[in-house]
């Protein structure tokens, strides 16, 4: 199997999904060249028809997909960096989530949004947030999460062939990691969360770019004999709450990391599950492991500060199994 | 002009059944009959039956929440519209969608939209889909004055411009936005000259006139199947009812306009104008005319009826429909 990076896996996904369906097309900010590297060539091989670079205007040409996909294509569109989605909140939540339900079931939906999240080096506030929490609250929509290249491959061509609009939230701290990625039709299931680890003593829920760092806990613990489940939802919806609530029956204690904020984000919704439908399997009290209730700051000693971390992850297991 | 005289009572049809639809709607929601919001575009008849005319059914439109008009004008039945707006399993949206957001995906309607300029961009994703699958069908975006201050508005345009989609942004422009009236918060006159900016054509049109919004929509249509790209239709119209049914209730009378103003409208109504051009022309007999309103009056009753009988949604359906298999 051939080792590619995060960045060459979505490269794969795309060039071999639109390959495949004529009825895909790339559309968004600066997709010709590529900023991050991810849509580079692909014009070479598809053509300006079905690669095509939008105005910088997120309302206008997030909502186009939304059109685009009504009337029978089925777009792959790029904003560029997470936080843009704020400006076209409409289009994806009012128009995208909710046009099959209020048509009745009459509108199919298939968009993959690709963007861009995270903390990922002095890129401040509107650049760096985790923002999946505020589609969390939003059905019709499937979210997304990869933690590495090979599963970056499979959910994305997943998503590609989904019926309803799907976002991809792509790490920007995760572009250079590289890992085995299976070659040809490589799909992995939106819905199926993935043990990453097998463990006995706590199950972490690491969500996107907290898995590697949940693997890195994983290992120093094991050291010392404190065995940790590192469970990777990989999609946030549909969520596999069968895996994770077997999880913590399995080991009776649950930690969860991710970058996200704490108030109202994706571990506040892991907790909840398990609280409400757990409860009986803990020993422990849930722990989530999130970034601070800030604006992601740009200076590095702070926003280093602000996100999640391998010893804030550490010392919430060594809270929990301690009890 | 070239223009059938099936064509013209086609017209004439669709604007009927725009008028007497939208008459008992407003009635049945004074009465309380049907839940919700309701927005009518009684006096606005001429735009949707002009520019639909000039569609065919493989071309696709959006609208508004004011979106009776469109969606009859496009081949809507009255049957299924009804049912919806009164919360039926029969209706065009198995009563999930209701007056604001009726569907019908075989006439190409890709939906009414209950956010002003919610429809504008969907309309330029539609144009930039039959370019993708090499069709000519064209999309027509109903927006009203209010929606041309929506950034959704100008992103749309330029993104049609840009990529020459076949897509006709029509404006009707009723002259209030919800309450408020156009002149105070828009810095335009004319919402045509907006096309400038984005170098597209744009065109003041006389939204009473039927014909005249035919003819400009038969033309920017051909512009369009040629690859040519989009263009701006602005109609100049005005709603004779409120911007809700029941507003007066808690706005009060002549709250934002006078009665004279309206009363003034009233007199340029599109039917009746059409109805005279039809008898100085010789083209339609008043016979003829007659017939239509008494066969839209039994397809009304017919439709109520149809409504009435159905049944509600059965509450195990709520969770239906969120996600396509």
């Amino acid at each position: 199997m051939p080792q590619l990076n995060f960045i060459q896996a979505i490269n794969t996904a795309l060039a071999e999904e639109m390959e495949r369906d004529p009825l895909t097309f790339l559309m968004g900010e600066d997709v010709i060249l590529s900023a991050f590297g991810a849509t580079k060539g692909l014009i070479d091989k598809f053509g300006p028809k079905r690669v095509r670079n939008t105005p910088i205007s997120e309302a206008g040409f997030v909502g186009a997909a939304v059109g685009a996909a009504m009337a029978g294509t089925r777009p792959i569109c790029e904003v560029e960096f997470a936080s843009f989605f704020y400006c076209a909140f409409d289009q994806v939540c009012n128009q995208a989530a909710k046009l099959r339900y209020m048509s009745g079931g009459q509108a199919t939906m298939p968009i993959t949004f690709r963007a861009v999240f995270g903390a990922m080096g002095g890129a401040a506030a509107q650049h760096s947030e985790t923002v999946y929490a505020q589609f969390l609250s939003v059905p019709g929509l499937k979210l997304v999460v990869p933690s590495g290249p090979s599963d970056m491959k499979g959910l994305l061509k997943s998503a590609i062939r989904d019926n309803n609009p799907v976002i991809v939230f792509e790490h920007g701290g995760l572009g250079r990691l590289k890992e085995e990625v299976p070659g040809g039709d490589h799909l992995v299931p939106l819905g199926k969360a993935a043990i990453k680890r097998e463990g006995k003593n706590v199950t972490l829920v690491a969500i996107g770019a907290m898995v590697p760092k949940a693997m890195k806990v994983a290992d120093k613990l094991a050291k010392e004999n404190i065995s940790v489940e590192v469970l990777d939802p990989r999609t946030l919806i549909p969520l596999d709450e069968d895996a994770i609530l077997a999880s913590v029956e399995k080991t009776n204690r649950v930690v969860i990391a991710d970058e996200g904020h704490l108030r109202g984000g994706a571990a506040a919704d892991i907790a909840a599950i398990v609280a409400d439908k757990g409860f009986d399997f803990l020993d422990a009290p849930v722990r989530r492991v999130t970034s601070l209730d800030v604006p992601i700051p740009f200076s590095p000693p702070l926003e280093k500060a602000a996100i999640a971390d391998e010893a804030r992850i550490e010392a919430a297991i060594r809270d929990v199994v301690g009890r | 002009m070239d223009i059938s005289r099936e064509e013209l009572l086609d017209i004439y049809h669709t604007m009927q059944k725009i008028r007497l639809f939208e008459s008992k709607v407003r009635d049945l929601a004074v009465a309380g009959e049907i839940p919700g919001f309701v927005h009518v575009s009684i006096g606005e008849e001429a735009s949707a039956a002009g520019v639909c005319a000039a569609l065919r059914q493989t071309d696709r439109i959006t609208s508004t929440h004011r979106g009776h008009g469109h969606l009859i004008a496009k081949g809507g039945r009255l049957d299924r519209m009804m049912a919806e707006i009164f919360g039926k399993r029969t209706g065009y949206c198995k009563g999930k969608g209701g007056s604001m957001h009726i569907v019908d995906y075989s006439l190409g309607i890709l939906g009414a939209n209950g956010i002003v300029g919610g429809g504008l961009p969907i309309a330029a994703g539609s144009g930039l889909a039959a370019v993708i699958t090499g069709k000519d069908d064209v999309t027509a975006a109903f927006f009203g004055d209010g929606a041309s201050n929506e950034g959704t508005f100008h992103e749309s345009l330029n993104l049609a411009a840009v990529w020459k989609l076949p897509v006709i942004f029509v404006c009707e422009n009723n002259g209030f936005g919800e309450f408020t009236p156009m002149a105070t918060v828009t810095s335009v006159t004319d919402i045509a000259v907006r096309a400038q900016a984005y170098g597209i054509p744009g065109h003041i049109v006389d939204g009473n006139d039927v014909l005249e919004v035919f003819k400009y929509t038969s033309e920017a249509v051909a512009r369009a199947r040629a690859g040519e790209g989009p263009t701006l239709l602005e109609c100049k119209t005005y709603r004779w009812e409120g911007h809700v049914v029941g507003e007066a209730a808690f706005l009060g009378e002549e709250a934002y306009r006078t009665k004279s103003e309206v009363e003034a409208w009233k007199l340029k109504c599109p039917l009746i104008r059409f109805q005279k051009w039809c008898a100085e022309t010789g083209k339609i007999s008043t016979a003829e005319l007659q017939r239509i309103v008494a066969d839209t009056e039994k397809e009304l009753a017919d439709a109520i009826e149809f409504a009435r009988a159905s049944e509600l949604p059965d509450v195990s359906e709520v969770t239906d429909d969120v996600y396509a298999p």
